[in-house]
């Protein structure tokens, strides 16, 4: 009878893996893109709508980062 | 019978301790080491409070009221989101974020190819290379005012050595010649002047890169009979990168602030062709005196560098771990 959580290569059993949205390292990437595009609204020189949100995506990315960095690996 | 050392210091402090009053004595044996680390710690925390943390709350707390600076007996009333929609409608400040957002990437583009290219000559150690180091670094060590005022005089038409120079390579007057006159040309004199007084800031810290890279990893590079440009594409470029990216981040973060070089070189000018964010700013701020919506402005940039400094931090840490 063998455990259905031990993987092939160690006897330790996986861990279970967390949902997406509680990952540090995914969610991290996602933060940082939405800061990245706050930013480039901000200054880009096409439309101004665009830059009437960029405050909006930036402070949502910053709190986003400061929160998933948090989390742990 | 000899005495060691250690036995002079026990019988000091021994002596010490009695000549210290008894109240003294037990007040401070009931400090903890937690508590003398806090007291060590309390002045430079109250400093940074005071300086720094303060005016920045104040500063938020002031972006969302009517407060003016010329009147400061006038009832303060909140406007909420007020002065944030303005700022983020206002087409004029629009056009002063894409002017720094040209001066920062140009200068920063300029300042890290020149910077790391001295750095990589003055890393070869060639005869005088002590000197050359130090006569690079002396316009960093300048005052900005000193600085602005000189190259006003260099970028004259008529009198200036800048003009003059430029003349004599093209054949263009000197009449001709406006560099801070002109529309076309006035952002890139500031590019210029900023250029060459921070170079020498990202060339030192690139250097400190290279010198930090051990010589062992070029031998073996050369056992392996690695070309030059391939050592320096796998070796000195990827050990020297955290140095440059920090070097990045500092020049990036202070270009965004670039206030004193704008102001005395072109005041903006001319029209508002180098209205950079700082100089817009302080126009709002002090010239229209809208404190509440010149905060508002302020706290829009901050957010801007908070979350690009963020960013850049996430990926110098990623360049550090491989």
């Amino acid at each position: 009878m063998t455990d259905q959580s031990l993987t092939p290569h160690s006897l330790t059993p996986a861990k279970p893996r967390r949902p997406f949205f509680l990952r540090r390292g995914p969610m991290e990437a996602v933060a940082v893109t939405v800061i990245a595009l706050g930013f480039l609204m901000l200054f880009q020189p096409f439309l101004l709508v665009l830059y009437t949100y960029s405050l909006v995506t930036l402070l949502a990315g910053t709190f986003m980062f400061m929160i998933v960095s948090k989390f742990p690996e | 019978m000899t005495t060691s050392p250690n036995s002079y210091a026990d019988k000091a402090a021994e002596v010490a301790a009695r000549a210290t009053p008894e109240r003294l004595v037990v007040r401070v044996r009931a400090l903890s080491d937690r508590a003398i680390a806090w007291l060590f710690i309390a002045p430079t925390i109250v400093l940074l409070l005071a300086i720094n943390i303060f005016p920045l709350f104040w500063a938020i707390y002031l972006s969302f009221t009517n407060f003016r600076a010329n009147r400061p007996n006038a009832e303060v009333k909140h406007v909420g989101l007020d002065n944030y929609t303005r700022v983020l409608n206002d087409p004029d400040i629009w056009v002063s974020m894409q002017t720094t957002a040209h001066f920062v990437f140009w200068t920063i583009l300029l300042q890290t190819l020149i910077g790391f290219a001295l750095a990589y000559l003055i890393d070869r150690k060639f005869r005088g290379h002590a000197f050359w180091t130090t006569l690079i670094l002396i316009p960093m060590m300048l005052s900005p005012a000193v600085v602005g005022n000189f190259w006003r005089f260099l970028y004259e038409p008529q009198i200036g050595l800048f003009a003059y120079a430029v003349s004599f390579l093209t054949g263009i007057p000197t009449s001709e010649i406006q560099m801070l006159g002109s529309v076309n040309l006035a952002p890139w004199a500031i590019i210029i002047v900023d250029t060459w007084m921070w170079t020498p800031y990202v060339m030192l810290i690139c250097l400190a890169g290279l010198r930090s890279i051990p010589d062992y990893i070029y031998e073996a590079a050369e056992v392996d009979r690695a070309s030059n440009w391939r050592q320096f594409w796998s070796i000195t470029v990827p050990m020297a990168l955290p140095f440059i990216m920090l070097a990045v981040l500092f020049r990036g973060i202070e270009n965004f602030k670039m206030f004193d070089m704008v102001n005395l070189l072109t005041g903006g000018g001319p029209g508002s062709t180098t209205e950079v964010a700082s100089i817009t700013l302080k126009r709002d701020a002090f010239e229209a005196w809208a404190t509440g919506r010149s905060s508002a402005f302020a706290i829009v940039l901050f957010v801007a560098v908070f979350g690009l400094a963020n960013i850049y931090v996430k990926a110098l840490n990623r360049v550090k771990q491989r």
